[in-house]
């Protein structure tokens, strides 16, 4: 497996001229102290890409900080931030660039312990290569394993084990090639996995081979990085290409621009858009120095094509005999990265290439041990975590497996609120279900409906703590309308619990479930062409924000707001009392938050305002609003 | 023809410019007239190409740069047709202050806070520069989409995970992003760039005669006659050139005779000193870089 990816030595130094020189973006890895700095440094410094000013630097830090007696450490080249330095560790993913005669490489450099997944996950993500530091004294550790795991996931095929500090076992070769027999198994999974002895120390067989390994019959680490092939052949596969922009400098020109994510084309190719199927050939391949004949996976263009063809930035231009898939349902890997967890039912924002749409996991189906490879089952994902999930999107995406398609097949999910990103996908499949499942078009519609009965659909939602009176103005709401001959329905919390809801409890997950299938009923009776009152304490803005894009304009949030303490004074149905006793967990306000509404259209501050009052100015503003005809 | 290495890191750089320029209202390309702007600028006008680039070039200009930049600077701007802002910290102007004095203070006001000043007047939300991870220690953690708080500091430990190419460009009322594109050249990249795409650069990369004065162990040319003379000091013809461009009394010339662009690619890739070695802003701390970054500098 590996020995067949390793050109000779003295075949590789002396083909390829300089001016074909190509880029190899690599990661390394490993547990603290197995000397993974010493080891990039060491590549550095016997490359020739340390310059004299920043040695002497280490030569100055050497003697403060250094643990290496006289010689220069040449950790220190790598030492990053001040806060890292002042506590001694790694906390982000750090980028170093060297080159040779043969190869500019991009070294992704992942610290091994705090936030391992999601740091291994970010340098693997970019990277073609991993380099697994392994201390020969301690050997294959759990860290390694999960490295593995994590880089198999992510795509990287291929995997040098650097078992490294050799010189601290008298360069034994018996201990090397227990390590290597080790690992023998896991590095099935990949397409090239070497085992390699070296001591970044005194630099044995980093770039050179030093006298002490003479019993190792395989290249260097440096002339493997530097030979090994890693070519994706992404330009043999069909084309693809996310369009990020379409540009319009005039009324004759319409480019659209992306970076080719795989395939090669020339223009009278024929393309279509992924998402709508419209086909046409490609025109030109314009460019500032002259329009190009070909251009292949990896290069930014800009294209023309014969006909006018309706395509934004989000769209994917595809071979016309070999098209993404299109789903707004599919089955992909998660690696979590939020600090909160993950709920399922939530909305998040995915990203796919250039296309941003609301999107939510429908299912984890399980939750991988990254150590053991095993499955668990699981009702959330926690930072570092990666399970297995189904995602529901609100409209269409084009994508290819990741396997298949590193560029079509990777998403982020990003919260829609703080902006952080939550997590990092790898889509595995499409789920046929979702181009099954067609909407029913009927002819009576909820204009329709609504006009018979005088009035426009709305959903009024009610928000607030437990005991702000929100269920009391609901019920006058309904009463005065209902007396109007308005056509009206109460959906209230309690209520709902007791029947629709009966099976959910109080826990996040179960509160964002809660309030989907009510959002849904509240769609329907809306749709039914009903003044819809709903009564839920909705304590998330998310959820209260998927409820208002549910309801397409018809959503008017009524934020019943009330200080704690005088809900809690009035505690018509002493739940307060228990929560503060501890009785009653996860209740809102008390151990549970209550995110206040941002944006509500109706605010009732039921301190000044009286429950009459309040009904009857919700009342005057669906009436000011022209949703009482 | 480019090689397979520059062709590669080109692309990048315009898929995060056409991302840029997608995701954000109120984008701005920081120009500050050296070889890594230059470059950016080559790639902004290729990326966006048949049109105009969407976005003005920003020039903070603290009023020290070398005569040579603000001529090629203007020049530039009028040869694209691109709208050219150049913010001067006014405050600073009126107190007086100078690089001699106090050169950190001087960067601070001059730099730092212009470049606040001028992004909140004009309310950018992406600010793209040309700086490069491989240039000093705490850039090698930066990201390419940096994020910045309403007061434009950068927290290390409050970046987002930057994962494929795919960016995370959201923000919240007040923030903003700076944006690299060219995070993963090294010097010797943009340098065989410049070469193979004849980019044109400011004369002062080029070595002549130029009018200098040696100053504790470093020779700093006599741009205008700001610069005082201490006793003893005289001012001499040398054959000097700059391997970095910023505020002439903060920027040490090279003894040199690379005259052509060919001369100096090969002079900078046997270099044994880094190009930082030039810049008298520096050498303070270790650590200094990364503190006026979370001070809001570029």
């Amino acid at each position: 497996m590996a020995e067949a990816d390793v050109m000779p030595a003295a075949q590789s130094r002396a083909s390829e001229p300089a001016e074909e020189k190509s880029i190899l973006r690599f990661l390394t890895c490993g547990s603290v102290d197995d000397g993974k700095s010493s080891l990039i440094g060491r590549l550095l410094f016997d490359s020739g890409s340390v310059f004299d000013d920043q040695m002497a630097s280490v030569e100055r830090d050497s003697k403060k900080f250094g643990t290496t007696g006289e010689a220069p450490d040449l950790a220190l080249l790598l030492d990053g931030l001040e806060a890292e330095r002042e506590q001694g560790i790694t906390i982000d993913v750090a980028y170093r660039y060297f080159s040779t005669a043969k190869r500019k490489f991009i070294v992704a450099d992942a610290p091994g312990h705090a936030q391992y997944t999601r740091n291994m996950a970010v340098a693997a993500s970019v990277s073609e290569l991993a380099v697994l530091v392994i201390d020969a004294r301690k050997g294959v550790s759990e860290q390694t394993r999960r490295h593995m795991t994590v880089c198999e996931l992510l795509g990287v095929r291929h995997v040098v084990l650097a078992v490294n500090k050799i010189d601290l076992v008298d360069f034994s070769e018996a201990r090397f090639r227990e390590i290597e027999a080790e690992l023998k198994k896991a590095g099935e999974a990949f397409e090239t996995c070497l085992a390699i002895p070296v001591s970044a120390r005194f630099g044995d067989n980093v770039a050179a081979r030093g006298g002490n390994l003479d019993w190792f019959d395989g290249p260097t680490l440096l002339h493997l990085l530097e030979t090994v092939q890693v070519k994706r052949d992404e330009a043999a596969r069909p084309f693809r290409m996310q369009v990020q922009l379409v540009a319009r400098p005039d009324l004759d020109f319409r480019g659209y621009q992306g970076t080719i994510a795989s395939g090669r084309i020339a223009p009278g190719d024929p393309v279509v858009a992924a998402l709508s199927g419209r086909a046409s050939k490609i025109a030109r391949i314009a460019a500032m120095d002259g329009d190009r004949d070909s251009a292949e996976a990896g290069e930014a263009v800009t294209l023309t094509l014969e006909d006018e063809i309706d395509i934004s930035r989000g769209d994917v231009l595809a071979a016309a005999e070999s098209r993404p898939e299109v789903s707004d349902q599919f089955a992909a890997h998660l690696i979590w990265m939020g600090e909160t967890h993950l709920l399922p039912g939530r909305e998040y924002l995915l990203k796919c290439g250039a296309r941003t749409v609301p999107a939510s996991v429908t299912e984890i189906g399980h939750r991988l041990d990254v150590t053991t490879g095993e499955r668990l089952a699981a009702k959330r994902l926690e930072l570092n975590d990666i399970g297995f999930v189904k995602l529901a999107a609100s409209q269409p995406i084009a994508f290819d497996p990741y396997s298949e398609n590193r560029r079509m097949g990777s998403f982020l999910l990003v919260d829609r609120f703080s902006n952080d990103t939550l997590a990092a996908g790898v889509i595995a499949h499409g789920l046929r279900r979702a181009t099954n499942i067609h909407w029913q078009s009927v002819d009576v519609d909820k204009t329709a409906r609504a006009e018979a009965k005088g009035q426009k659909p709305s959903v009024l939602w009610f928000t607030g703590l437990s005991g702000s009176g929100k269920s009391t103005i609901a019920n006058l709401v309904e009463k005065r309308l209902h007396m109007e001959g308005r056509h009206t329905y109460l959906l209230d919390g309690d209520n709902v619990r007791h029947g629709l809801n009966r099976d959910l409890g109080f826990t996040d997950a179960d509160r964002v479930e809660n309030i989907r299938r009510v959002s849904e009923v509240a769609r329907l009776m809306a749709d039914a062409g009903l003044i819809v009152l709903v009564s839920f304490i909705s304590p998330f803005r998310a959820e209260r924000r998927m409820a208002r894009e549910l309801m397409d304009g018809d959503f008017l949030e009524v934020w019943v707001d009330t200080p704690l303490e005088l809900a809690a004074k009035r505690d018509p149905k002493g739940l307060y009392k228990k929560a503060f006793a501890g009785e009653l967990k996860n209740f809102t306000g008390v151990d549970s938050p209550y995110e206040a509404p941002e944006t509500a259209e109706i605010h009732i501050e039921t301190a000044q305002t009286s429950a009459e009052d309040a009904a009857n100015a919700i009342v005057d503003y669906l009436r000011d609003n022209g949703r009482l005809l | 023809m480019l090689s397979n290495h520059l062709r590669a890191l080109e692309s990048e750089s315009i898929e995060i410019l056409r991302e840029t320029a997608a995701s954000f209202e109120n984008p701005v390309l920081m120009y500050s007239i050296g070889k890594d702007s230059s470059v950016l600028l080559h790639l902004t006008l290729k990326a966006f190409w048949p049109a105009k680039p969407p976005m003005p070039l920003l020039h903070v200009d603290t009023t020290w740069k070398f005569k040579e930049m603000i001529e090629f600077r203007d020049r530039m701007a009028a040869q694209h047709g691109l709208d050219l802002i150049v913010h001067i910290n006014q405050e600073g102007v009126e107190e007086g202050i100078d690089p001699y004095a106090n050169s950190e203070r001087h960067t601070h006001v001059m730099k730092t806070l212009g470049l606040r000043q001028a992004l909140d007047k004009y309310k950018f939300d992406a600010a793209i520069g040309g700086a490069r991870r491989d240039e000093e220690r705490s850039r090698a953690k930066e990201r390419i989409f940096s994020h910045r708080s309403p007061e434009h500091a950068w927290e290390p430990k409050n970046q987002r995970p930057e994962l494929w190419r795919l960016f995370n460009t959201r923000l919240a009322k007040g923030e903003s992003f700076r944006v690299f594109p060219l995070s993963n050249w090294t010097e010797a990249d943009i340098w065989s760039y410049i070469q193979a795409e004849n980019i044109e650069l400011v004369p002062l990369y080029f070595a002549a005669e130029r009018p200098v004065v040696r100053r504790n162990g470093q020779i700093i040319m006599v741009d205008d006659d700001r610069l005082k003379l201490a006793p003893g000091e005289t001012v001499e013809q040398a054959m000097v050139r700059f391997r970095t461009l910023g505020c002439y009394p903060l920027t040490a010339a090279s003894e040199s005779s690379a005259a052509t662009l060919e001369e100096v690619v090969d002079e900078t890739l046997t270099s044994k000193q880094s190009e930082r070695v030039g810049r008298l802003i520096d050498h303070d701390q270790s650590a200094s870089m990364e503190r006026k970054k979370r001070e809001g500098y570029f």
